[in-house]
């Protein structure tokens, strides 16, 4: 029966369907649906590594034990599994073997906008892209077959508008595949020099069997228009194309990488004016003028920054635009925050009072960087906020540590911390690391990872310790404290920064939306005792007004966190009930 | 139905948007559109602003929906429907939750919240069906059923059947909401617009 279904769970329905065995992979928006969704089956193993390194590598592994695997994260994940991906190229596969990429154009939710395909090209893989749910499904199951064909890993790249639409998809039944037998081949699998220089004879020969197939697959194809104006286009772009230009011929490219030449060249022949329709980067516009095909439209028009969209398109193809109103005055803008209740929201008033310079990471706390508290001075890719602090204060020298301090999340530092954490005590750095361990990945939506004590599948399991990897890591100042105890995490903040050596310190208490934190009632701040002074303000908490000249608090959003009350001196803020 | 039609949900991160989009597009399925949901999951929903799109007929294409195109917009807070007026059609319907949620530039004081928006909201040449669905969703046992009040208001402009909109809530919302959820839908779906 046909079902609405979400791109990425389309994948993990394609996944299910091919008969794959093994999944793991690493968080990260637009892509963490696609492994949570396909956990839900008992057929295929799933599970979250520790980033995406090592969950590429792992899904390298299975298939070269011999079941069909995959991996998916989002485009900057790309950046750190790079090195297996670049390498598993060379191996090729066993059992088939995908990794899922999902571009972020127009950065909804990420620190930048690369595009993956540039992975594809310098990787040497093929490259599928889907346009909808049903292609999710379909190229899924395709891109396994390739992969087992072509003894290659296939990439699978998605974006925000396809991984996390609806659309109809008709499911199917799964096809079991046993798990192939492993046969010890190192000329295949150890990629040492000697072995390397063969394999990659393999790889340009690959790559050429599959520019063959590029021309002449089903997944591209040519529909016949009008003949007038003709797009060359993929992915979420040949909705927008489509939306703006029924009756227009259009190229539609499944495959992505590599790309054809021929079936390009004889469409463009076949219409007046061409037109190269992409996000980001002029990917397949510079294919075909390398390849001599003459293009009348394309960067030019539809520039390099962000996401298209129909009205886009159409007004970058001089179409007309419908009327719209228009409100007549500024809207504010409405940021994302930190949730009332947060355990960050403590700790980030705190760094701002005592006018520390942090270098931050990725993840909720990313949003610390906003006013009210405004206490970031720099964000760069995940693991980076321990690393950039150290260079910082080995070039400022020996005072800087005194008022610097790193911020990681409990996912962040499991990730890519640890390095960066024994960089400072391997090298005599003398920085001080706050982990802010709110016991969960929170910024993806609540995904479990190695110190929360639970897997994917929620099965309980040993539960890394960060104070035991931190002491093992060199450290020997590790002090735990709760970050909604301002007196408490000042005293302890101010030690760890006046220490001579590296410090490490945990700011613990969970995210305030996960189940097994039970809410308090919400507090109250009786109009007659507000002195209206805004103390309570400056902790930025949405559950928080000021109207007339004085503090309110919406007891819808109020958890009664009670970090509030400690900033009134008047005693103004409480719970229902109790008098002052 | 062979026109494509543009519903967009919009709200503050957190009200439960998610859920109304779901709702709509099982509905729309099972009466045999093809339907597109575009929504955001991530960064935005901790407070931010949230769209979703929807978009039904016989066969629809973009997941998106552009200024100008919208033929309902149904706005969880005053300052999001004034933010996505101009995604509205000239002579576009608009029901607006008069609810307020002062964003974070307004409680720093950067910014004003504009005032009286249903005013003006309504000299615009779209038709704004305005009410309290807080109070309603209160009345019907949860303020956290705003969601579903909405779309009973909504309803009225979609030709389907109660049966059918009985069987969507079914299948859309958790067991142990339902009770909840049917109640808050039929005040909407009851409410004089
Ligand atoms: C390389 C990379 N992978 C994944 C992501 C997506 N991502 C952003 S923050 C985050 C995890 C944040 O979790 P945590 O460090 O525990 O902080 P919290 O959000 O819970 O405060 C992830 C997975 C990313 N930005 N970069």
């Amino acid at each position: 029966m046909n079902e609405l279904m979400l791109g990425n769970k389309a994948i993990a329905r394609g996944l299910y369907e091919a008969g794959c065995r093994f999944v793991s992979s690493y968080p990260g928006t637009p892509s963490t649906e696609i492994t949570e969704e396909v956990s839900v089956f008992p057929e295929v193993y799933a599970e979250w590594a520790p980033n995406e390194k090592v969950a590429c590598e792992a899904a390298v592994g299975a298939s070269i034990g011999g079941a069909r695997s995959f991996c998916a994260m989002k485009h900057v994940g790309l950046n750190v599994a790079a090195d297996p991906l670049f390498t598993a190229a060379y191996t090729g596969v066993n059992g088939g073997l995908v990794i899922c990429v999902a571009d972020d154009q127009g950065m909804h939710s990420s620190q930048n906008e690369q595009d993956s395909r540039h992975y594809a090209a310098s990787a040497k893989l093929p490259m599928l892209e889907p346009s909808d749910s049903a292609e999710c499904l379909a190229f899924t199951k395709e891109a396994f077959d390739l992969s087992e064909a072509f003894d290659t890993p296939v990439m699978l790249r998605t974006c925000t508008r396809v991984a996390h639409s609806q659309s109809i998809v008709e499911p199917g039944e799964r096809q079991e595949r046993p798990l192939k037998e492993y046969v010890k081949n190192p000329q295949k699998y150890v990629m040492m020099p000697a072995n390397a220089i063969g394999r990659h004879v393999v790889v340009e020969e690959r790559m050429k069997a599959l520019s063959e197939l590029a021309e002449t697959t089903p997944l591209n194809r040519v529909e016949p228009g009008d003949g007038k104006i003709g797009f060359v286009t993929a992915g979420i772009c040949y909705q927008y194309v489509r939306e703006c230009f029924p009756h227009a011929s259009v190229l539609k490219l499944g495959m992505i990488h590599p790309l054809p030449v021929k079936l390009i060249a004889d469409f463009a022949a076949t219409v007046e004016t061409l037109y190269v329709v992409e996000e980001l980067d002029p990917v397949i516009e510079t294919h075909c003028l390398a390849n001599g095909i003459r293009v009348d439209g394309g960067k030019n028009l539809f520039g390099l920054l962000g996401e298209l969209s129909q009205g886009r398109v159409a007004n970058a193809m001089g179409l007309p635009l419908p009327a719209s109103a228009d409100f007549g005055e500024l809207t504010p803008a409405r940021p994302p925050v930190l949730c009332p209740g947060c355990p960050h929201r403590g700790l980030f008033y705190m760094l701002n009072k005592l006018k520390l310079t942090v270098t931050g990471d990725i993840g909720c706390y990313t949003l610390g960087a906003l006013a009210p508290l405004s206490a970031i001075d720099t964000t760069i890719c995940m693991g980076a906020s321990i690393s950039t602090l150290h260079g910082f204060n080995t070039v400022r020298g020996g005072e800087s540590a005194r008022s610097t301090v790193a911020v990681i999340g409990d996912s962040t530092f499991m990730h890519s911390g640890i390095t960066s954490l024994i960089d400072i005590t391997y090298n005599k750095g003398i920085s001080t690391v706050l982990i802010l361990d709110n016991s969960i990945t929170g910024m993806t939506g609540h995904q479990q990872n190695p110190t929360t004590g639970l897997t994917l599948k929620n099965q309980p399991t040993p539960q890394v310790s960060i104070e035991a990897v931190c002491k093992a890591a060199g450290v020997d100042r590790i002090q735990v404290v709760d970050p909604n105890d301002l007196t408490a995490l000042e005293t302890v903040l101010k030690e760890e920064l006046a220490a001579p050596e590296p410090s490490v310190v945990i700011t613990r208490r969970p995210c305030a939306l996960l189940k097994s934190v039970k809410a308090m009632p919400a507090l109250v701040i009786p109009e007659d005792d507000c002195k209206g002074c805004r103390a309570c303000m400056k902790i930025g908490c949405s559950a928080i007004h000021f109207e007339n000249g004085k503090a309110g608090i919406d007891e819808t959003l109020c958890v009664g966190c009670e970090l509030c009350i400690q900033m009134c001196v008047f005693g103004a803020i409480r719970f229902r009930g109790v008098t002052a | 139905m062979s026109e494509v039609k543009n519903v967009m949900i919009v709200g503050v991160g957190g009200q439960g948007t998610l859920l109304s989009s779901r709702l709509l597009g099982n509905a729309l399925l099972a009466e045999g559109y093809d339907v597109k949901v575009s929504e955001v999951h991530g960064m935005s929903q901790r407070g931010g602003s949230v769209v979703t799109y929807v978009r039904f007929g016989e066969k629809v294409y973009s997941p998106v929906i552009d200024k100008g195109q919208a033929d309902l917009i149904l706005a969880f807070e005053r300052l999001e429907a004034a933010r996505w007026l101009p995604y509205l059609k000239e002579g576009g319907t608009l029901i607006v939750n008069d609810q307020r949620i002062s964003p974070m530039p307004v409680i720093t004081r950067a910014a004003p919240y504009p005032d009286d928006i249903l005013e003006k909201l309504a000299g615009k040449g779209v038709n704004v069906v305005a009410l309290d669905a807080l109070a309603l969703a209160q009345k019907a046992g949860n303020a956290k059923a705003v969601n579903m009040v909405l779309m009973g208001v909504m309803s009225q402009r979609l030709n389907f059947t109660d049966e059918l909109w009985q069987e969507t809530i079914q299948k859309t919302v958790p067991a142990k909401f339902l009770d909840l959820n049917r109640k808050a839908f039929a005040l909407g779906r009851a409410q004089v617009t």
